[in-house]
């Protein structure tokens, strides 16, 4: 009995100096890495003196914020991927957020029409070609994915990966399911390889040689250039903004939204607010070369001379709505196979 | 295969023992299991309340392909940990050859590296740009990936090796502890009615350290049911990769706790099968302790092919990747120590520690019971028990959160009723919770071991002390946890080791501003960023050695000693 009792006193002791939800605080949970997201909060809390805390995770803190109910002490839910954050409202966990700074900062097709998100950066969804083996102009839409002359030269990652699925569901928001199915099923088989790694992986792989063409998020070239042992590889490639003279590029978010049960709400908007500042959104955008949501703040550097984006003005509700289809649609091409 | 083996009387144990039981070991167990249950079954639950029935899109698509994965990375693993942590357990135990002791421990280590964090490294070090690849290419001539065949890493066959190669410990672990135990006159016994050193291994050693093997073999196999790190980096299509696809990509929640629940499945037929297949065995340990252990002394050539068998695994599961995650801490150490190390790895011990001794506790408490009371239920409580362990992490991560939440909910409302204040959430979000999480999770490696221990104790040993006027409980403090000193340790060890490399529920459960090392690697691999997480990693590894020599000591030292 001694021995449960000491072992009961050990789990209360680390359990102790966890509970955080004094004052002045705001609690994160987190989709994006903390690292990410630390200057910033850094800057915020030298701004207001609000301290924030923050969990990351990949997966289910959508699940820990449900079953948590009224008592969670989470206060901001931050998202990438705009199926994701719809699901945050399809499950009521987010709350409807009026504030005229955001609605200023922030533009309408980049928000919940009822505040229940806000749009922080976007990143284009673009292709990379290789400088020696693919003319400039050569390839500009997706469509041009299933042209057969890319056979065996087109590299990406797998097609349930979030990021392959939202531009999957763009397209059908586009072209139909159907139209879709067959565009996706050319694609597959103008692969260079079995759909694998991440999308660095897929710019490194042009560079090997393994394939002339990838799709694949801006920032991920970005930051690869930004490092200098990566820098070589990335510069073997280029990038194109898809569909630039017809509908614009596919984009998606990272998102921000403030919780139902939120302890500690006028913290939470004060950060949501801060976040979208021109100040904080060049911070935001430069760390991880996304663009800013911000329409007054201008890319700089190495994003703003990549070019100019036309983002596609579909409406990302439709995106979220068409996934499910594009989940399905990836398993009956059997894309990844 | 149903031979019995037996040293001294094994008798009518069970009804002797049985009678004057104290009812507080059985109640303690009960409630211990039932609480322990809990998470997998909130999953089980989940899995009644699909958002729509997944099974048919998955039948018609994807589930034959993910079942068959499934399957050939089991086998694949299965079989190369057995072969590796054989051969280097029985070379080790029995062979004299320069090093042997060196390699005791050492045969340990890549233990400690966790499988995603190999899986990075084997392919930064293999793939194109790699440095394999780019002296193959200096040396005859290649231009580009066209100009020759190289095997691709990032594959199942890859996979297999991956896991492979740090989880053989496991079966090494458990095995050593067996051969160790062996009476050496059976060997010799075997040895003069003819059969050679060979035979002898399989007609007469194997088959008796089968009950540890098969708990080492079935820890491996459940351990590689539930990877998903490694999976889905190289594009492995198993159930796992299905599961969380239903999950992530199209919001079902219910749908991925049927396919978890399905695993499940999976996992308590090959326990049966084997536990079935061992029905008539009872093998109790009458090893005169004192016996040393004779090894083989060989000629040179022969000591050489010792050391090679010996080596590779640990070159390649651990001085390789280790080496490779020096190099680039040390290339961007600028870059990625942050004074918050020393913060994350205390998290790590505390938690781990604090985890693998509960989990000790929990683990003796049952396998005990189930000694004093060996009854059909008390054998479904211990299986039941150990269910965790064969649910991927961010399921069962899932499946804590739903009991912990509903209790501190209920608990609130009650409070607010009655009392009219809040106590918010007590467990949930706590270290508790991290804690409650790994012991469920891990329970199958204490739990598992203390028992397969606890069965070659000879029951003569229960009797004579509780004829002599002690409680049961007294019997074990006095009798049995002495015997027991070398399982209990590594028990314990193991667990803790695990603790250290478990990532999904940690990511999930953990409290606010709370980082392990292994959730701070995660952020930057996460992130396809190799280089920045290779000091953190390198940090778990090196946290991960100490436990694994003090490990390998205590079993040693539990042989010499007793």
């Amino acid at each position: 009995m001694r021995m449960k009792l000491a072992a009961t006193a050990a789990i209360a002791l680390t359990a102790m100096p966890m509970a955080a939800t004094a004052e002045g605080e705001v609690n994160i949970y987190s989709y994006r890495q903390a690292y990410l997201l630390e200057p910033l909060l850094n800057a915020f809390t030298d701004e207001t003196g609000i301290k924030t805390n923050v969990v990351f995770a990949r997966q289910g803190l959508a699940e820990r914020l449900e079953r948590e109910g009224r008592n969670s002490p989470a206060d901001i839910v931050m998202t990438v991927d705009i199926s994701r954050i719809n699901e945050l409202v399809e499950k009521n966990l987010v709350a409807d957020v009026q504030s005229d700074t955001l609605n200023k900062n922030i533009p309408e097709n980049l928000r919940h029409p009822e505040g229940k998100w806000y749009a922080l950066t976007t990143r284009g969804r673009l292709i990379f070609a290789s400088k020696e083996r693919v003319k400039e102009g050569e390839i500009s839409t997706y469509e041009d994915l299933a042209d057969d002359k890319w056979e065996g030269r087109i590299c990406t990652r797998s097609g349930k990966h979030p990021y392959n699925i939202a531009l999957i569901s763009s397209m059908i928001a586009h072209h139909g399911e159907e139209q879709t199915e067959a565009w996706l099923n050319d694609v597959k088989d103008n692969l260079a390889r079995k759909p694998q790694g991440g999308d660095r992986d897929q710019i490194k792989a042009i560079a090997e040689g393994v394939c002339d063409i990838a799709i694949g998020n801006s920032y991920y070239y970005g930051n690869m250039l930004m490092d200098e042992n990566q820098r070589p590889t990335a510069e073997q490639v280029y990038l194109v903004f898809p569909n630039a003279d017809d509908r614009g590029t596919h984009v998606n978010i990272s998102g921000i939204s403030l919780t139902q049960s939120a302890p500690n709400k006028d913290n939470a908007i004060k950060l949501m607010e801060f976040l979208s500042s021109a100040n904080a959104q060049r911070i935001y955008a430069e760390a991880n070369s996304e663009y800013p949501a911000n329409p007054e703040v201008k890319p700089t550097g190495m994003v703003a001379e990549w070019g100019e984006m036309t983002p596609d003005q579909l409406s990302l509700q439709e995106i979220a709505n068409n996934r499910n289809a594009a989940v399905r649609l990836v398993d009956r091409v059997d894309y990844d196979g | 295969m149903t031979e019995v083996v037996s040293g001294a009387n094994p008798g009518p144990s069970q009804p002797l023992l049985a009678k004057r039981t104290s009812k507080r070991w059985i109640i303690s167990a009960l409630i211990t299991t039932a609480i322990v249950v809990l998470p997998v079954f909130s999953v089980l639950y989940l899995a009644f309340f699909p958002d729509e029935n997944i099974w048919p899109h998955l039948i018609d698509t994807t589930l034959p392909r993910y079942l068959t994965t499934t399957l050939k990375l089991m086998i694949g693993v299965g079989a190369l940990t057995l072969v590796i942590g054989l051969a280097t357990a029985w070379t080790v135990t029995m062979c004299e050859f320069p090093g042997r002791k060196f390699f005791e421990w050492a045969l340990l280590l890549p233990f400690a590296v966790p499988a995603y964090v190999i899986a990075y490294v084997y392919t930064s070090l293999l793939d194109y740009a790699g440095p394999v690849q780019k002296t193959l290419r200096e040396w005859f001539g290649w231009q580009s990936a066209s100009d020759y065949w190289f095997p691709e890493i990032r594959s199942l066959e890859g996979a297999i090796l991956m896991i492979g190669l740090v989880l053989y410990p496991y079966v090494y672990l458990l095995g050593r502890a067996a051969f160790m135990e062996q009476s050496p006159s059976l060997f010799a016994v075997s040895r003069s009615l003819g059969h050679s050193a060979l035979s002898t291994f399989f007609r007469v050693v194997l088959p008796i350290a089968r009950p540890a093997i098969a708990v080492g073999l079935s820890l491996v196999l459940m351990e590689t049911l539930n990877d998903f790190g490694t999976v889905d980096f190289f594009a492995v299509q198993t159930l796992t990769l299905g599961l969380f696809d239903t999950w992530m990509n199209l919001g079902n929640l219910g749908g991925a706790a049927q396919i978890a629940s399905t695993m499940l499945i999976f996992v308590v037929i090959l326990v049966t099968l084997e536990r079935y297949s061992r029905r008539r065995q009872q093998q109790f340990a009458a090893r005169d302790n004192r016996d040393p252990i004779h090894r083989f002394t060989m000629s040179f050539p022969r000591q050489m092919i010792c050391l090679a068998v010996c080596a590779a695994p640990l070159l390649f599961g651990f001085i390789i990747p280790g080496a490779t995650l020096g190099y680039y801490a040390w290339e961007y150490f600028e870059e990625s120590w942050n004074p918050s190390f020393i913060r994350n790895t205390f998290n790590s011990l505390s938690l781990s520690g604090t985890a693998a001794l509960t989990t000790l506790l929990i683990g003796v408490t049952l396998a005990y019971s189930r000694r004093l009371h060996n009854t059909r239920s008390m054998q479904v409580l211990m299986r039941l028990s150990s269910l965790g362990y064969a649910m991927p992490g961010a399921v069962l991560a899932v499946g804590v959160i739903i009991p912990l939440a509903g209790f501190d909910n209920w608990l609130d409302g009650l409070m607010r009723d009655y009392f009219g204040f809040s106590t918010g959430l007590l467990l949930s979000g706590s270290a508790f919770a991290l804690v409650f999480a790994y012991t469920v999770r891990f329970l199958a490696v204490s739990a598992g071991s203390v028992e397969s221990a606890l069965q070659k104790i000879t029951p003569s040993m229960d009797m004579a002390s509780r004829s002599l006027g002690h409680t049961p409980g007294k019997t074990l403090v006095k009798v049995h946890l002495p015997m027991l000193r070398g399982t209990l340790v590594t028990a314990a060890l193991v667990v803790f080791v695990d603790c250290m490399k478990e990532l999904p529920a940690t990511l999930i459960l953990r409290p606010f501003n709370y980082e392990t090392l292994a959730t701070y690697v995660y952020q930057f691999a996460s992130d396809e960023m190799l280089y920045q997480s290779a000091l953190p990693s390198l940090i778990i590894v090196l946290a991960g050695i100490v436990p694994i020599i003090l490990m390998s000591r205590s079993i040693s030292a539990s042989r010499t000693m007793s």
